[in-house]
């Protein structure tokens, strides 16, 4: 297992959002419809906070190599993740490292998430079990 | 109008047991695109010691994002849901979501702070199955922006 997780690229369009949304059972406004974002202060209609976490969840067991690996999950939605209605959307960024063995010998990792070069997570951690 | 904080430490009687279904964990694997077999083939997740399809991480908020409405819809919190924006997330957990579980939530109010005109909720969860079996810890914390 590398101390690394490689920067992986998850692009979101409107038509993942509506997926999501409908997956989810998460109908709120901002995250589909521009005219009401837009009222409330956003450049636009935003992803779902929880479609980004659920991303950076796919990176975390994907590098973990099990689907049940995670024994805590967190984040900071410290910035909205806007997406354009176009078919190029917007990317989010992954990355994460190692920091280290908790006391149970779980593994911890910091997890970052970028889009447009902004960071959109902040205190993103998750723990891994020891395998 | 500020939230009202002799809700903080409250909790509420558990909900009413929320069945998983494996198309519903399947449906939200492909939302997020998540083409792991364990989260699609009950042969898979048997493979590795569950009795069916097991949930994706963040699946938990599916079942907490309903029954926390318990505590948000109350009118005496005087919370204004459109001015709510999505703070922070944790999940603590025991072991994954598994589809046939029946998982009953109950819900909690942790905290209530003001800071810089924005007021923050911080819940937390505790999902088990009906049986009692602890499943996840989920903690929300939502931000309410202040009126400019």
């Amino acid at each position: 297992m590398s101390d690394e997780l490689e920067p992986q690229t998850f692009r979101i369009t409107r038509a993942d959002l509506v997926r999501y949304a409908g997956a989810s059972g998460d109908f709120n406004f901002i995250h589909w419809s521009d005219r009401v974002a837009q009222s409330v202060g956003l450049p636009g209609v935003i992803a779902h906070g929880m479609f980004t976490m659920a991303l950076v969840g796919r990176a975390v067991t994907a590098w973990a190599g099990a689907p049940d690996a995670v024994v805590e999950y967190s984040v900071r939605f410290s910035r909205p993740v806007p997406v354009p209605d176009t078919d190029e959307g917007t990317e989010v960024v992954v990355t994460g490292t190692v920091k280290g063995t908790t006391d149970e010998g779980h593994t911890k990792l910091a997890l970052t998430a970028t889009c447009q070069g902004e960071k959109v997570l902040s205190m993103a951690t998750a723990t891994i079990r020891k395998r | 109008m500020p939230l009202d904080q002799s809700f903080i430490g409250r909790s509420w009687p558990p909900t009413e047991p929320y069945l998983v279904g494996r198309e519903k964990i399947r449906e939200f694997a492909r939302a997020i695109g998540a083409t792991d077999a364990e989260y699609h083939d009950p042969e898979a997740a048997r493979a590795i010691g569950y009795a069916d399809v097991v949930a994706p991480p963040t699946f938990p908020v599916v079942i907490t994002m309903t029954s926390s409405r318990q505590i948000i819809d109350d009118p005496a919190l005087g919370l204004d849901y459109s001015r709510v924006v999505h703070g922070d997330q944790k999940f603590a957990y025991t072991r994954p979501v598994v589809a046939g579980d029946a998982l009953v939530c109950v819900n909690s109010v942790d905290d209530i702070t003001s800071r810089g005109g924005h007021d923050f909720l911080t819940t937390r969860t505790e999902v088990s199955t009906a049986e009692g079996e602890p499943v996840v810890t989920v903690w929300s914390k939502l931000v309410q922006r202040g009126e400019h």
